[in-house]
C-alpha cells in the first residue's frame, strides 16, 4: 500500500520536472500524413527545372539503371532545395515518376527522414541543434533569442517569408557547442548553402539573422573571434613547437 | 498479516536495490526481474538436453519437401533432431519440429520483415537472442526456444509492443481473435513498466470495407506487404520514423483492390477490422460453417459465421489448391446480400400486375396447368449463374420429362457444346498456374472474373518474372503485361506465327492460354475455339502429357456443373419461341425476344432482374442455406454446407421441382439430396467426388481446323461491375457502397 503510494508521488514528481512530452514537434515532421492545401496538393504541377534536369541524369547515373530507386534521397533534396527548401507532394509524385516507383515508396522515404521538410519553411531555415552537449552549453537560450527576435514560433516562417526556425538533433560540433546551421534556399539548389556557425551566443544570433537579412553572407565556422576552427579559445596551449619527428630508421645510413 | 508488517516490506522494497533483489516477493513495482539462471545459460542448456524426449508434432501439419535431398542438414530445435532442407529459416525449422514460435510480423505467404523481434529464440554460440524468422538454419544449429533467455527477450519485446498499445480490448473487434492479446496472455507480463501517456495515430480511412484503428497497430507492416506483393496495389507504407512511425497511404486514398478485405485477417491486432461487421458480434458467439463460395467460378474456400439465423460474416479458409488463405472482397462482403430482397412465399401475379402471396399447392397447381397447356417445344428451361448441380439435375430431368430438351445455364451461350470436358475447364488447375511461364490471356479480365485466380497468376509473374500477353479491351491488371490486340485476329495472328508473341509461347516451356467464358456469347465462339485447336497443332509445348496449358476461365459458379450434366441448348431459337419459360434462379437471362404472351415462372431466392417478368414465383434458398454441389472452373467439385435457416417458405430448389413434377404428373424418382446425387451419378459421376479435381480425360478441343473466319468485333468487358455480379451481391448494401466508391470508371 505504502509502496504504490509512494511510487505514485515519485511519479508525480517525475511529471512535474518532465517538460511537457511534445510540445510542438516540427510541423514538417509531425504529421504523417498529408493536408490538402491550395499550394500544396497533388493536382500542383511540379517538375524539375531546366537547370536541374541534368543534375537528375547526372544523380542517376550513380547507380545501376535496375536500382533507379536508389537515387531517391538525392533527389529529393535535390527537389527540396528547387522548391524553396520544402518537398510539396507534388514535388514527390515527380521523383517518384522519375525513379519508377509506387508514389507511396517516396513518401516512405520523405517522412523518415527529418531533413526533408513537408512544410513551407523560410528562405533561410535556421536549425538550432538541440542535442545534449549544445543543450548545455544553451541551445535553449538560442533557440528562444532567436524566436523572440522573429518573432515566431517553432517551425513557423516570418511574414516576409525569410526566416524560419527549426530544430536538429546532432550534426557533428559537439566541440564548438552551441551552433545552429543556416540552410540558405534563397537562390535555390544553385546558390545552396547549408553553413555552421559555431560558439554562437544568444547576442551573436542576432546579429547573424540580421546580417543575413541584409543580403550579407557573414562568415560560418565558430563565432568566437578567439577561436581557430575547433582549436583552443586563446590559441594553442600544447603542442607549440615542432613535433618530434617519428623514430625512423636512417634509410640513407645503409 | 498486520499493516506494520506489510508496509515496512513496502518500505524496504523502494528502498532497496530492485534490479539485484533476490526474492521477487519483494518487489511489488518491478515485476521483470533478473533471475540468477539468466546469468548462466549453460545451467539452463545442460537440464534442456534431456536424453528421452516425448514425441512432438509438427505445428499445423507442417510437412517437408526435400527438393535435392543432398541440401537436407540437420538442426537440434530444444534437442530434437530435425532434418529440413536448406534455405528454411530458424522459424520453420522450429515449427517442423513441433515448436509454435510467437510471432507478428512473420506470414508465410509474405516477405520476411523480421521487425517486431517477437519470434527471439536463443541460438547456441550466438551472443544475443536472434530472430528466428529472418535467420536462415544453418547445419548443426542448437535452437532453444525454452530457455530464460528465450522467455525473457519475449517477455521484453511484449512489453514493448504494449508500452502504446491501447488497453481497449473490451470495446476491440478482434478481442478474441487477437495474436496481441493471445500471444500476450502466453509470453507477456501481468504488467508493465511505461508511465509515460501513450501515443495515438490518426486513424486513416481506406474505404467501406477497412475499418482502421490506427492506434492499436504495432507496426507489424503484414498490411504494407500484402498490398504491395499480393494485392499490388502500392497504396500502404510506412511513414514517419520511431515513436511517430505509422501505417498510412500520406495522401488521401482508398483502398482499391479487390482482395483489401484480406488485411483484416493478416492483422494481428484490431487495427484493421471489417467495417460491416463493426461492434456486430463477439467471434465466441459466432457458429462456423466450412463451406464454399459461389459469387464466382473459382469456388473459394469459405466459413460463414452466422449467430442463430442471421450471417454475420464470411471469413477465408485454407486450400492451397484453390485460394490459398485469401478471398476476394466480393466473397467477404457480399454476406448482407443474404438477408435483404428475399423471396420468402410463393407468389402469382394477378390480373393487376401485382404479386400475391398464395399456398405452395395453388402456385404448383397453376404452373402445372400452363405447362400442359403448352407444345413441349416451346417449353424453356434456364439455370442460374448460383444453381448447383442437384437444382439443375431435376430441373433438366423434369423438363425432359415434360419433352422439352431446351435447359440451359447462363453464361454458357448457344454456341459451345459440352462434349469435351477439356473445351470448357481450366486445364492447368488454379494452383497448377504456378508452373507456368508464359499467358496468354484472350478475352479475359482475371482481376475481375476470377480474382483468386488473378492473385495466382500474379504470384507467379512475381516469382517467376513469367511473361503475359493480353487479347482484349483495355484493362487494369496488376502485374506486367502485354497488350497485344482487341480484337480475336490478333490470336489468328499468333496461331500463325507472324505475331512476335508467338516466339515468347514457343520457347516458353509451360504456356498457359486462358480464354475468358465471356466468348461464349460471341457469333464467332466456334471459330475462336478452332483457333484455339490450331493453336494446340502449332505449339507442342502447349499440351504435353505433364501439362495441359489450354484454359477456359468460366464465370460463374453453375457454369461448369451444367456442362457435365449436359445443360445445352437444343435449338438456336430458343427465347423467340417460347412459351413456358422456367427460370431458375436467371436473372442475366435476356428476356426482350421473348413472346409477350409467354408465361414465365421464377424460382429464385433475391427480388432480382428476373422477377419483374414472372408470373408466377417460387421462393428458394441461397447457398448459405442449402447442401449443393458446385464444381469450379478447374473441375474441382465441393459442396456448400447449410449454416443458417431458410427464409419463411423458401424450400431448397431440386425439392421444388420435385414437388412441380408430382402435380404434373411425371413424378421425379428422388425424395431425397441423396436420390437426386445417384441420378447424377449416372450422368456426370464426377460430381459426387467431392473436394476432388477431375482433370478431363481428354485434352485439345478436338474442333475442325477452322473452316469460319473469327471476326473482327474486339472481345468485350464481361464483368462490368466486380462488386455486382449477380442477385446476391446486387442485394448487398456494401457491395453498393463498395461499387459506388471504389469501381473503376
Amino acid at each position: 500500500m505504502l509502496a504504490r503510494l509512494a511510487s505514485k508521488r515519485l511519479l508525480e514528481i517525475r511529471q512535474a520536472f518532465r517538460q511537457s512530452p511534445q510540445t510542438i514537434r516540427s510541423l514538417s515532421t509531425a504529421l504523417n500524413y498529408h493536408i490538402d492545401t491550395p499550394e500544396n496538393n497533388p493536382n500542383v504541377p511540379w517538375e524539375f527545372n531546366e537547370a536541374n534536369k541534368p543534375k537528375v541524369n547526372e544523380i542517376l547515373s550513380h547507380y545501376p539503371s535496375n536500382y533507379k530507386q536508389s537515387a531517391v534521397i538525392p533527389l529529393l533534396d535535390l527537389a527540396q532545395q528547387q522548391h524553396g527548401g520544402w518537398l510539396p507532394v507534388s514535388a514527390m509524385d515527380a521523383v517518384a515518376k522519375v525513379v519508377e516507383v509506387a508514389p507511396i515508396r517516396v513518401y516512405e522515404v520523405a517522412t523518415f527522414y527529418s531533413m526533408f521538410n513537408r512544410a513551407k519553411v523560410g528562405k533561410y531555415h535556421l536549425l538550432v541543434c538541440g542535442t545534449t552537449p549544445c543543450m548545455i552549453r544553451g541551445s535553449r537560450e538560442i533557440e528562444d533569442a532567436l524566436l523572440k527576435h522573429l518573432g515566431v514560433k517553432r517551425n513557423e516562417v516570418t511574414k516576409d517569408g525569410l526566416f524560419s526556425v527549426g530544430e536538429m538533433e546532432c550534426m557533428g560540433c559537439c566541440v564548438n557547442a552551441p551552433m545552429i546551421t543556416v540552410a540558405d534556399y534563397s537562390t535555390g539548389s544553385k546558390g545552396y548553402t547549408y553553413n555552421y556557425y559555431e560558439d554562437v551566443t544568444p547576442k551573436r544570433v542576432v546579429e547573424i539573422v540580421e546580417a543575413l537579412k541584409r543580403g550579407e553572407k557573414p562568415p560560418h565556422g565558430t563565432q568566437n573571434p578567439e577561436r581557430i576552427n575547433c582549436g583552443p579559445a586563446g590559441g594553442n596551449t600544447t603542442l607549440l613547437g615542432e613535433p618530434k619527428p617519428p623514430p625512423c630508421r636512417d634509410l640513407d645510413a645503409c | 498479516m498486520g499493516l506494520g508488517s506489510l508496509a515496512s516490506r513496502a518500505l524496504r522494497s523502494s528502498s532497496s536495490s530492485r534490479v539485484l533483489s533476490t526474492n521477487p516477493r519483494y518487489n511489488l513495482i518491478r515485476t521483470i526481474v533478473s533471475t540468477p539462471e539468466l546469468h548462466k545459460p549453460e545451467a539452463a542448456t545442460e537440464a534442456a538436453s534431456e536424453p528421452d524426449l516425448p514425441k512432438r508434432t509438427p505445428i499445423a501439419g507442417a510437412r517437408v519437401h526435400f527438393p535435392n535431398p543432398d541440401d537436407v542438414i540437420e538442426v537440434f530445435v530444444d534437442g530434437y533432431p530435425v532434418k529440413i532442407p536448406k534455405g528454411m529459416t530458424v522459424l520453420q525449422a522450429c515449427s517442423v519440429a513441433g515448436v509454435d514460435i510467437p510471432r507478428f510480423c512473420y506470414h508465410d505467404r509474405l516477405s520476411i520483415a523480421g521487425n517486431c523481434r517477437m519470434c527471439l529464440v536463443e541460438v547456441e554460440k550466438s551472443p544475443k537472442p536472434v530472430a528466428s524468422c529472418a535467420m536462415p538454419a544453418l547445419p548443426g544449429m542448437k535452437i532453444k526456444t525454452d530457455t530464460p533467455i528465450a522467455k525473457k527477450a519475449r517477455e521484453g519485446v511484449m512489453e514493448f509492443l504494449l508500452m502504446n498499445h491501447p488497453l481497449d480490448c473490451p470495446i476491440c473487434d478482434q478481442g478474441g481473435e487477437c495474436d496481441l492479446q493471445d500471444q500476450s496472455m502466453a509470453f507477456g507480463s501481468d504488467r508493465g513498466r511505461f508511465t509515460e501517456t501513450k501515443r495515438s495515430v490518426v486513424d486513416k480511412n481506406l474505404g467501406p470495407l477497412v475499418k482502421t484503428v490506427m492506434t492499436r497497430c504495432i507496426q507489424c507492416t503484414r498490411c504494407v506487404r500484402f498490398a504491395s506483393e499480393i494485392a499490388g496495389v502500392q497504396d500502404l507504407g510506412m511513414l514517419g520514423r520511431g515513436s511517430g512511425e505509422e501505417i498510412g497511404t500520406y495522401v488521401e486514398k482508398l483502398m482499391t483492390s479487390e482482395l483489401s478485405g484480406n488485411v483484416i485477417d493478416i492483422c494481428p491486432v484490431g487495427a484493421l477490422t471489417s467495417k460491416p461487421f463493426a461492434f456486430k458480434a463477439r467471434n465466441w458467439e459466432l457458429k462456423g460453417t466450412e463451406t464454399i463460395d459461389v459469387t464466382d467460378a473459382v469456388g473459394s474456400n469459405i466459413r460463414i459465421d452466422s449467430r442463430g439465423p442471421e450471417v454475420m460474416r464470411i471469413v477465408p479458409r485454407l486450400n492451397e489448391d484453390i485460394n490459398e488463405e485469401w478471398i476476394s472482397d466480393k466473397t467477404r462482403f457480399c454476406y448482407d446480400g443474404l438477408k435483404r430482397q428475399r423471396l420468402s412465399d410463393p407468389m402469382i401475379r394477378g390480373a393487376d400486375g401485382h404479386f400475391k402471396p398464395v399456398s405452395w399447392r395453388d402456385a404448383l397447381a397453376v404452373v402445372a396447368e400452363v405447362l400442359h397447356q403448352v407444345k413441349p417445344e416451346e417449353i424453356v428451361g434456364v439455370a442460374g449463374k448460383l444453381s448447383d448441380a442437384e437444382s439443375m439435375m431435376s430441373l433438366k430431368d423434369f423438363l425432359n420429362r415434360m419433352g422439352s430438351n431446351n435447359i440451359w445455364c447462363e453464361g454458357n451461350g448457344k454456341y459451345l457444346d459440352a462434349d469435351l470436358r477439356s473445351g470448357y475447364l481450366m486445364n492447368s488447375s488454379i494452383s497448377g498456374l504456378e508452373k507456368a511461364d508464359c499467358f496468354l490471356l484472350v478475352g479475359t479480365q482475371p482481376r475481375v472474373e476470377a480474382a483468386m485466380v488473378n492473385a495466382r497468376i500474379r504470384k507467379t509473374v512475381r516469382a517467376t518474372k513469367a511473361k503475359v500477353g493480353y487479347i482484349g479491351p483495355p484493362t487494369d491488371f496488376n502485374y506486367d503485361h502485354d497488350h497485344l490486340g482487341t480484337t480475336p485476329e490478333t490470336l489468328a495472328a499468333i496461331a500463325d506465327g507472324r505475331h512476335p508473341f508467338s516466339a515468347a509461347l514457343s520457347t516458353a516451356k509451360n504456356p498457359a492460354i486462358i480464354i475468358g467464358a465471356g466468348i461464349f456469347d460471341r457469333q464467332d465462339t466456334a471459330a475462336i475455339l478452332s483457333l484455339l485447336n490450331s493453336l494446340s497443332a502449332k505449339f507442342k509445348n502447349l499440351i504435353t502429357p505433364e501439362w495441359n496449358g489450354l484454359n477456359v476461365l468460366l464465370l460463374n459458379a453453375a457454369q461448369a456443373a451444367a456442362l457435365d450434366l449436359g445443360l445445352t441448348p437444343e435449338s438456336d431459337s430458343g427465347m423467340e419461341s417460347a412459351k413456358f419459360v422456367y427460370l431458375m434462379g436467371a436473372d442475366d437471362t435476356n428476356l426482350d425476344d421473348l413472346p409477350k404472351d409467354a408465361f414465365v415462372v421464377y424460382q429464385g431466392h433475391h427480388g432480382d432482374k428476373g422477377v419483374y417478368r414472372a408470373n408466377v414465383i417460387f421462393p428458394s434458398t441461397v447457398f448459405s442455406e442449402k447442401e449443393g454441389t458446385y464444381e469450379n472452373t478447374e473441375g474441382c467439385v465441393q459442396q456448400t454446407v447449410p449454416a443458417v435457416p431458410t427464409v419463411g417458405d423458401a424450400r431448397e430448389d431440386w425439392k421444388i421441382t420435385r414437388a412441380l413434377s408430382e402435380v404434373c404428373g411425371v413424378r421425379l424418382p428422388y425424395d431425397s439430396i441423396s436420390g437426386v446425387r445417384s441420378r447424377i451419378k449416372n450422368v456426370a459421376p464426377n460430381l459426387l467426388r467431392v473436394d476432388e479435381r477431375e482433370a478431363a480425360v481428354f485434352s485439345g478441343l478436338l474442333k475442325p481446323e477452322g473452316s469460319e473466319k473469327v471476326s473482327a468485333v474486339p472481345f468485350g468487358v464481361t464483368v462490368e461491375n466486380f462488386y455486382m455480379t449477380d442477385a446476391i451481391t446486387r442485394a448487398s448494401k456494401i457491395m453498393a457502397q463498395c461499387s459506388a466508391l471504389l469501381a473503376k470508371k
